[in-house]
């Protein structure tokens, strides 16, 4: 390629009737020159959603042991969206609380496309709650396009069940550790996402509105979402510079897709860690380190003259 | 040469652009019942249709008069945002706050404020729609954390009125983080048992609907607010049907049970007054 661009600069800088031999090398340059790059944050998107990519029981598989899985909400039903249960980590008992996608055509209608309803986040909260009762730790994986929209779940208080499991989650006194391990899907996934730790896999990505809508909404045109991917701040190294996430976690060259064990391995080694700094704390403290976190965080205001 | 023309004017018309009725902004129409109502009627009945009962939007300082027995006082009015994200769109957001804050002279979407209502020193905060669609970013998250914790120390009953269409776009995650902030704090306002009533009016969705508006002690809303999670067009295009029209209205929200009651403008600075009476005794 440097060698056609050369010749074409020269032929052109000598420039006195080669045209057409110009016109011939500038086609072949063009054959040979590869898709104009995407934006990082972009590619980060798509890396988010990749088909191939672990979901929360891939993770869970090969993280804990000994899953059992909780289900309903004991009001309405049980949302398949949600997957919770108790486990061992490495021995430790924990209650694993994750936002489930599928895979095939008739896992993703069974799992809602992973956008939980009102009585998944009410089954969340019900199985944090009994967790912070016994002082077990909660592990928490967000991978959500949103919370549902659709008329159900408004009809069952979808803004209710969300609003209540923020406030709850700052108020039980065991450690929370929340991973986005794909997709934070705006409020559906901070309904689960309140922790004395937040991790973010490296390809993961955390919104407050998925890049689709926002250029909906700025340009009217959703398919402008590769701009408004790089506008609205959401990878993991961005929202580590703005202080809203605590620990990047290393995934596997390529992407966590490429392998799921080296994946899985890498978020372990995080859990650990910030299991074994958590387990020292007291109850109050873990509260009140909770309350500090969110209390300082996203705190962009200046005081006008 | 044209074969005719005409020599003068035939008949005496005003310039374009000069037409208009010497009434202009007297009447206008009801978006309730469709009808022509004076606006005079309109102020003197606090902004709600007299033929029909339809709430008009009215902003955060109409709505603190309609409140407090008298002066109130001002929290945390300098606090402006610093554009984390720089983000540009069709304009730069830092213009576009700009504009808002000399188009509303206000410099976010809130009004947090003291004063006095039936005799009773109360905190209310109330969310301004003109303002970015009362839309929540880290200034109105700071402004509210902030009247919860003072509500918290002094023991001061408190009352949020919403109007807003969510998270601000423009400050990203940083606007959705305000969500658990705001939520935290009202977690410790619960604890320490302090009255805090929300007052959900047209229209509160999104970010704000998911947060504090439905974290009141009581959640109360005027008639006919549009209140929700997603956006109707949203919830159209997903289940691919058309929603019937009362969906997402305050009557709606009440025959599923999530609102504790539906109050009259006219009624609603009664209704807090007793219920604080109530609550703080």
């Amino acid at each position: 390629m440097d060698q056609l661009e050369r010749e074409i600069a020269e032929l052109k800088a000598a420039s006195t009737g080669g045209e057409s031999k110009i016109g011939q090398l500038e086609q072949e340059l063009k054959a040979i020159q590869p898709e104009p790059e995407k934006h990082p944050s972009w590619q980060r998107v798509q890396l988010a959603r990749h088909p191939k990519r672990p979901h929360s029981l891939d993770y869970i598989q090969r993280v804990f042991t000994d899953f059992h899985e909780i289900h309903g909400d004991r009001g309405f039903a049980d949302d398949a969206a949600i997957v919770c249960g108790w486990a061992f980590f490495e021995d430790r008992p924990v209650m694993v609380v994750g936002q489930q996608k599928g895979r095939d055509t008739k896992q993703k209608l069974l799992r809602n496309f992973g956008m939980p309803k009102p009585e998944g986040y009410r089954k969340a909260l019900r199985v944090m709650r009994m967790a912070a009762k016994f002082g077990r730790p909660i592990i928490t994986l967000l991978d959500t396009p949103g919370a549902y929209p659709g008329m159900d779940a408004e009809e069952r208080g979808q803004a209710e069940a969300v609003a209540l499991n923020i406030r709850e989650m700052a108020r039980l006194a065991t450690p929370i550790v929340v991973v986005v391990i794909g997709e934070g899907g705006s409020g559906g996934a901070l309904a689960m996402g309140v922790g004395n730790r937040v991790l973010m896999l490296e390809n993961a990505i955390y919104s407050v509105i998925s890049p689709e809508s926002c250029a909906a909404i700025i340009w009217r045109d959703s398919g402008k979402a590769e701009p408004a991917a790089a506008a609205l701040k959401l990878t993991a190294p961005d929202l580590q510079r703005l202080g809203l996430i605590d620990t990047i976690v290393p995934e596997p060259p390529g992407g966590a897709q490429e392998d799921w064990d080296r994946a899985a391995e890498s978020l372990r080694q995080e859990l650990r860690k910030n299991l074994d700094e958590l387990a020292p704390l007291t109850a109050r403290q873990l509260v009140d380190q909770r309350y500090d976190k969110f209390r300082q965080m996203g705190n962009f205001f200046a005081e006008a003259v | 040469m044209a074969w005719f023309t005409r020599n003068k004017p035939s008949v005496d018309t005003p310039e374009q652009g000069e037409r208009h009725v010497r009434t202009e902004g007297l009447w206008l129409k009801c978006d309730g019942c469709g009808q022509v109502v004076w606006r005079k009627a309109l102020d003197d009945n606090l902004q709600v249709c007299p033929k029909c009962n339809f709430h008009f939007k009215i902003d955060a300082a109409g709505r603190l008069k309609l409140f407090y027995d008298g002066e109130w006082e001002e929290f945390d009015n300098n606090l402006v945002s610093t554009d984390p994200l720089e983000f540009v769109d069709s304009s730069p957001y830092k213009s576009r706050l700009a504009a808002t804050q000399k188009k509303t002279n206000l410099k976010d979407a809130l009004i947090s404020t003291g004063g006095k209502m039936g005799g009773r020193y109360v905190h209310i905060c109330v969310l301004d729609f003109r303002f970015m669609g009362g839309s929540m970013g880290s200034v109105l998250g700071e402004m509210i954390t902030r009247a919860v914790e003072r509500s918290c120390e002094q023991r001061v009953p408190l009352v949020i009125v919403s109007a807003s269409g969510g998270a601000r776009m423009q400050e990203g995650a940083v606007s959705l983080m305000q969500m658990a902030k705001i939520s935290a704090a009202l977690m410790r306002l619960d604890e320490a048992k302090v009255p805090y009533i929300s007052l959900l009016t047209d229209p509160t969705t999104g970010g704000v609907t998911a947060s504090f508006a439905m974290l009141g002690d009581l959640n109360i809303a005027e008639p006919g607010a549009l209140i929700g999670f997603a956006g109707r067009r949203v919830i159209e295009q997903t289940i691919r049907q058309k929603l019937p029209d009362n969906f997402q209205k305050s009557e709606f929200l009440l025959d599923h049970g999530f609102l504790d009651a539906i109050v009259s403008r006219n009624e609603l600075k009664q209704y807090l007054v007793r219920a604080f009476d109530f609550f703080a005794g």
